[in-house]
This record gives C-alpha cells, structure tokens and sequence, in this order.
C-alpha cells in the first residue's frame, strides 16, 4: 500500500503523463476536467515543462499538432464543447501523423448540455469526428489506476504508430478518488523521430503537412495509414471479460458503465442469473472476435450494450455479433447514471428473466 | 408592537422612489454573494424599461456565470456557444432588423475563445450592444486565468501569478476595439462604488441610445467582481478592483457618437 | 457477526450544505481506509451546486474490488443540515446508521427502521472555537459508530490531508475528533 495514492481521476492522467515524459501540455478550460490543467500548471515548471493555456480549444489543439510535429511528447485535455472544436485539428493531426494523446473527460451533451458524466461523445471517438478517412486509437479507462496507466500507454502508441491517441474518459472517472500506483517511469519506452521539424541539420528537409492535391497521392497516403490502423488492430486490442465463462446474458459496457454492470454481474450471480461482462478496454480497436467468439458459445443466450447515451456503441456490438444473438440495449442519458440494481432490473425485462 | 412590526408599519407609509426594474424577472440571482454581475443585470435592465423597448428586446447569453441571464431579462434571448454570442447576435440583428441585440459576456467569453468574433463583429459595425464583464477571471469554471488577469495575479492556471514571459500581458479590449471604424460608442466602466455605478448606467443607457440610431457597434466594458475566485471578500475585492484593475484599464469614455448623430431616429 | 466489526463494503454518504467541508471529511475517510490496506473510492457531487449550495460525496471502503462508485441505498449517512436529511435519509438502507448534527437539524421525521444517532455536532464544535470543525466531529462519531478503522490511520489521514501551511491545526482537530467519538456509546 506504501506507494499508493489516493488522487483524483484527472489528477492521475496529468501526473501519469508528466512520468511518461510529456513536458508540453497546451488546453483550455473547462470543467469537468478542470484538476487536470490546474495540476499541470502547478508542476510542469517544477520539471521545466511547458503549461499553456491557450485562448480558445481550437488554439490549443493547433499548439499541438506544431509541437508534436517537433517531436515531443505533447497533450491537450477538454471535455465534450471543447473537444468538438477540437475536430479539425484532429483530422490535421492523423493526416499528417502527428502522436500526441487527446484526453476527453466526457459530460452531457449535445449542446452545452452540462457537466455530468456521460458517454455520448463515443461516434465522434471512435467513428472520425473529423472529416476524411481516418481512425483515433481510443482508450477507455474504467478506475483512477487505468486513467494513469492509459495514458502512458497511450504517449506510447502514439509514437510507436505515429498516430493521434484519444483517451475516453467521463465526469465520474475524472472527480472520482482512488488509490493509484503511478507507473514506473524506467518502463518508459523512447522512440527515434526522424521525421520530426527540428531543423534540418545535415538532412533533407522534414514536412509536417496533410496536403495531397493530387487524388492518387491522397489515396496511397489513406492506404498508408490504413495499413497502420490494420497494423493496431491485429495487435493492440485490450479488452476484459468478467464472468463470462459460463454467461447466458453477457453485458457490454466501457469506462465507469463497466464497473457499475459488474455490480450488477455480482448481484444477479445472487439472484441464480448468469451474467457477464465485456469490457472494452480499447474502442478502437473494437473487441469484434472476442465478442463474435461470445456470439458463437452454446451458453450465451443474448448481450444487451450498456452505455451513457441512447445507445452508440451497440452499433459496433451488433456487427461484432453479426445477428448470431439477440443484442438489446439499456441506456441512461443526458448525464443521469443508473443504479446497479437499475441495470440488472432492466437485464431482466429486457430477456423476460425472472 | 414589537421592532419588526413597527418596522413594518413605518414602510406602509414610506414614499416608493424605486423599484425593481419591469423586465427584470421575480427571480432569485443564481450569483455568488457579492457578484457583481446582479448589479449590471439591473442597470441593463432599467434601461430597457427607460428605453421602452422591452418588447424588442432580444438578448444573447454566453457561457460564463451569467450562461442563465435569461432567467432574468423578461426579453426573448438566445444562449450562444462559448465566445460566439456577437456572431448569433449578428444573426438575429440581420433577421430582425427593428429589433434591440445585446450580448452580454465575460472576459473569458469575449477576450479569449470570441476574440475573432468579437473583432468583426465591431468591425462590421454591427448594430448591437455589448456588455462586457470584466473582472479578470474565469469565474464559472471555477477561477482560471482570463486574458484580462493582471501581472502577478494568481489563478488556478497561473498557480506562481500571471508572468508576462510566457501568459502575455493583460488585453485592453476597449482600447483594441477603439480604433475599428464600425464602433460608435465604446466606453469602460466600473461598478465598485454607488458613483461608479450611476456611471456605468449611463454609459449603458448611452450605448442601447447609440443602437437605436442604427449608426453601428457599440459597447460597455464593466469592470467588477469576483469574491469567491479572487478569494477575498467583498470588501477587499472593491478594493482590489479600485487599486489594481482601474489602474490598468483606465475608465474612461473611448467614444461616443457626435451630437446630431445622436438625434438620428431609427 | 461480533458487534465490535465493521462489515464491508462499507457505503457511506456525507451530506451538507458547501463550506461545512463535506469533502474533506470524505478524504480523510477513504484516506483511513487506504492506509488500512482496504480499496476506497471517492466521489463527490459536483457542478454549479457547488456554490453556496448542498454538497456531497460517497466513499466506499471494501474488501475486495469495488465495482459502482454510485450507491443508490448506503449503508451509513453522515448529515451535516436539514435539506441533506430530507434528501438521503429515505435513501439509508433498512437497519443503516444516520448519524446527523443535532445542533443544525430539527423538526424532520425520523426513520424507525434504522438507527438515528443524533451528535450536537456544530454546538460541539463552537464549544471548541470554530463551526469549522464540525466536519472532525462527524468524523470522529462516524469512526467511532462504524469502527471501519482505527484512531491511529485517521490521525496518519489527518496528517496527509491537511496542507504543510496549516499543520499547526491538526491539534484541534484531532481533539474535536476525540470529541465525536466520544459521543458514540
Ligand atoms: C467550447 C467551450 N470551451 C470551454 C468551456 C468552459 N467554460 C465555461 S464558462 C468559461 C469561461 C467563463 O469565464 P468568463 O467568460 O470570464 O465569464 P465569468 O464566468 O467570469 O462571468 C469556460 C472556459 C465551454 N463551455 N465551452
């Protein structure tokens, strides 16, 4: 216990980050990820790191894409309003293959909506956001402790693919306390960056730039980058399975809906109904073979995706299990979390389970 | 008769010199004790009543404190995205061009993520009025630093107190926005002191006048406060303002339209 | 079960108007609880309530993983003021333990079905110099009703939550601490 901490969810990424070697943090406020910048603020000079906070979202994520184009490990934070404005830059930025981690404490939207915990940001994720022909790598941590190792394996993806890494947070995961063990920072892989705009000393030079005017060059670079994503999905998917062995009813859910579904797995398991749950750990990559493997089992009867929206993450759940079984779907939305008990009692309903 | 009912029995005979304001609605101020942003609402409110012109009246609400102005301005109002209130009201003006639009912003709001807006929309000498609250903090999202934050002021975001080498100086809206051809009156104000204030309504009531003649952009900056960020109470926060702000951004009338310009009707 | 154990997880929630320093109080629980080598989750109500308006948190102290950081029907409430009791006392489980500050609450109907412990908590805390501590006292009650921990890691707790510039107070504190506890039979 000596080396654990108690800190909030927010607090964890920016420390995490600062042991993962980013120095160059460029945002704006808003809440509810406010203890992250305010955290960073307060320590990166100590580390003779760089805090700006930028005049608007669209600012700070422009401050990223040049500094990430140097080579450094960079980051940005908003949440749901801010990470809209975020988008463009976020289309530049995987254009051009610039690593960097975008985290998004995710509240209750569309609009200005609020500031309570919701995960109805998930297309705009895992779907592209931006415009063109491109994937984010999204992460979603589910405690205060994976807030802090995501991020550090996400400074790490986004260098070892070149590639924009989003961590998918909510209002819940970011205020929340928990005891965390912050990451060894010996594990801390460093990357060569040739392609980075240093200056060109002794070489050509380097080109930070998302311009493919002619229509064959565009396509061979989205080729390119396609194969990259193919690349992480044949090796990066993580992904957690909780009672499933023997599930008749498996559950889908990421991020804090998760832990409030095992909640629910334990208390049905009480009442003699078998349940399980999927966690993905990735959303992009999606867990598709695991699930369509849950699909295929004798035991499984039907899934039912659990989210914080009207439901947008069961359209990656359905073509996982590819109409093999039923999927239902039960969902709160506009920054209302349900109970446990509020989950399993629509489990019930929604299979007819006594 | 005890105190309170004698008390009571004196006011029936008490002369009523003033009032709350008609299109001020009933409502309870969500505001912290001490906000300033209560005191500016009334003065923008008296002058719609002044002014008569509660019925075309259309107000725009930032994303700030005063994101929920419109819980007391019985006026139609829209509530615009963060720092873009002067492009909806420029929307709206150009849709209804006989109606009254005012924004009403915090430095955040209009120094920060709207400085674009805010710039062209005075540019264009759009005929809308701006209220805006400056008091050198971002108050709603719980005291960060605002482009209007003074040299050395501590916020959440400048934790060691705002350094010019790597967070810039404090921006001077009003004297940017004075040498754009489309701004007709342009003035800043402050509301730490009863005198302060009968300024500041004038100034309001001058720059509501300056839309009504259709000649083009105009625009109050209030000075006030923000206790709880600032972390002082309500006197030492007037006093901050007097001694550390006023200094800075000096209160004067920057401009005002010409006499007969003035007269022009709508 | 023996009476003098806690049984966990343990789902609590503190409840009061912002400024009595519910947070705090939650901190230095789920702080007591870590350094008893216990999981611990920490979640507070936030947004524009916070201003002015009630505040809450619940902490959560078990043996094993905890999964929902929400609880719809805790287990203990600590109530600080009336509007809180209105609001969570009906959500107390069936045989929980409310313990609520006598001195600022009143005239509400109280619940057979569990147990009410009333500690004259803001009285207590005047008596010692400051409203401020009311918060310790709760604490101390809390600790002392529910045994979740000993005296020993919420003082080590104290310790850690109170910030270098302020560690002169932690004296009082601990006494008003000692004063809450003492209340509890
Ligand atoms: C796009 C976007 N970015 C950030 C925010 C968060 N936010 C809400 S209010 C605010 C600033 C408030 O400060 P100010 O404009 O000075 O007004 P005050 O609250 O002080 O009156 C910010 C950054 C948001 N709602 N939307």
């Amino acid at each position: 216990m000596a080396n654990k901490v108690l800190m909030k969810g927010n607090e964890a990424i920016a420390e995490a980050a600062m042991i993962a070697g980013c120095r160059h943090y460029f945002g704006y406020p808003i809440t509810p990820q406010s203890e992250l910048p305010a955290y960073l603020a307060k320590h990166m000079p100590k580390r003779n790191g760089v805090f700006l906070q930028a005049e608007s979202e669209v600012a700070a994520i422009n401050m990223v894409y040049g500094s990430g184009g140097t080579g450094v490990r960079v980051m940005t934070s908003s949440s749901s309003p801010g990470i809209s404005l975020k988008q463009e830059g976020i289309s530049y930025i995987a254009c051009a293959e610039v690593p960097c981690l975008i985290v998004n404490v995710v509240r209750g939207g569309p609009g200005l909506g609020n500031i309570a915990p919701a995960q109805c940001d998930y297309f705009q994720a895992v779907k592209g956001g931006g415009h063109g022909d491109y994937k984010l790598v999204v992460l979603s941590p589910s405690s205060v402790q994976e807030m802090a190792d995501f991020t550090v394996l996400a400074f790490d993806l986004a260098d070892k693919y070149r590639t924009p890494v989003m961590l998918l947070s909510d209002g819940y995961l970011g205020q929340m306390m928990e005891p965390v063990e912050m990451p060894d920072a010996s594990n801390i892989k460093k990357y060569d960056k040739p392609w980075a705009t240093t200056g060109a000393v002794g070489r050509h030079q380097n080109l930070i730039s998302s311009i493919h005017l002619v229509p064959e060059d565009m396509e061979k670079h989205i080729h390119h980058l396609y194969e990259k994503y193919a690349e992480i999905e044949k090796n990066e998917l993580i992904y957690e399975e909780y009672q499933c062995a023997d599930a008749e009813y498996v559950m889908v859910a990421y991020g804090i809906t998760a832990r409030i579904c095992k909640t629910a797995c334990v208390m049905a398991r009480e009442q003699g109904i078998k349940l399980g749950l999927l966690r993905p750990k990735t959303l992009w990559p999606f867990p598709k073979q695991p699930l369509a493997k849950l699909a295929g089992s004798k035991n499984v009867k039907g899934f039912i995706a659990v989210e914080l929206s009207t439901g947008q993450m069961i359209e990656d759940v359905k073509l996982s299990v590819n109409g093999v079984k039923p999927v239902e779907f039960f969902g709160r939305t506009g920054g209302v979390v349900p109970s446990p008990n509020e989950v399993l009692l629509n489990v019930k309903k929604l299979f007819s389970l006594k | 008769m005890n105190d309170k009912e004698k008390l009571l029995e004196e006011v029936k005979t008490m002369k009523k010199v003033a009032s709350r304001p008609k299109c001020l609605t009933d409502r309870v101020f969500h505001y912290c004790p001490g906000c300033t942003h209560g005191v500016v609402h009334r003065l923008v409110a008296e002058t719609i009543d002044e002014l008569g012109i509660q019925e075309k009246t259309i107000g725009v609400a930032p994303v700030g404190c005063s994101v929920f102005a419109y819980w007391y301005f019985d006026t139609d109002f829209s509530q615009a995205a963060h720092g873009r209130a002067p492009a909806v009201a420029t929307g709206i003006k150009r849709s209804v061009p006989g109606s009254v639009v005012f924004t009403y912003q915090g430095d955040g709001d209009l120094a920060a993520i709207g400085t674009a807006e805010i710039i062209h929309a005075a540019n264009r000498g759009e005929k809308i009025t701006v209220i805006f609250i400056n008091n050198a903090i971002y108050g709603m999202t719980g005291g960060q630093m605002a482009p209007t934050s003074l040299i050395n002021q501590k916020t959440q975001t400048s934790p060691y107190g705002r350094d010019s080498e790597t967070m810039g100086y404090p921006i001077r809206v009003s004297e940017m926005l004075s040498g754009l051809e489309g701004v007709k009156y342009l003035s800043r104000v402050a509301v730490d002191t009863p005198a302060n204030i009968i300024k500041a309504k004038a100034a309001i009531k001058k720059a509501f006048e300056t839309q009504l003649t259709g000649t083009g952009f105009s625009m109050v900056e209030v000075l006030s406060i923000c206790p709880t960020d600032w972390g002082l109470n309500v006197a030492d926060s007037k006093k901050w303002l007097k001694e550390n702000m006023i200094p800075y951004y000096p209160l004067q009338e920057f401009k005002a339209p010409k006499a007969e310009e003035a007269k022009g009707g709508e | 079960m023996n009476k003098n154990e806690c049984k966990f997880p343990l789902n609590l929630v503190i409840a009061g108007f912002g400024g009595q320093g519910v947070l705090l109080a939650g901190k230095l629980i789920a702080e007591a609880g870590l350094h008893e080598g216990r999981e611990v989750s920490w979640i507070p109500s936030y947004g524009p309530e916070m201003r002015g308006g009630t505040a809450n948190c619940t902490v959560i102290i078990s043996d094993s993983e905890i999964g929902s950081p929400v609880v719809e029907n805790p287990d203990v409430l600590v109530i600080m003021n009336r509007p809180s009791m209105d609001k969570f006392l009906p959500s107390l489980k069936k045989d929980g333990v409310c313990i609520y500050n006598k001195s600022l609450i009143e005239g509400f109907k109280p619940r057979s079905d569990v147990k009410m412990v009333a500690v004259p908590a803001s009285d207590l805390a005047v008596q010692m110099g400051s409203t401020k501590l009311l918060n310790m006292v709760l604490v101390g009650s809390f600790m002392a009703n529910s045994k979740a921990f000993s005296e020993a890691s919420l003082a080590y707790a104290l310790k850690k939550s109170i910030s270098a510039k302020h560690q002169d107070l932690i004296p009082l504190n601990e006494k008003a601490i000692d004063e809450g506890a003492k209340f509890i039979a």
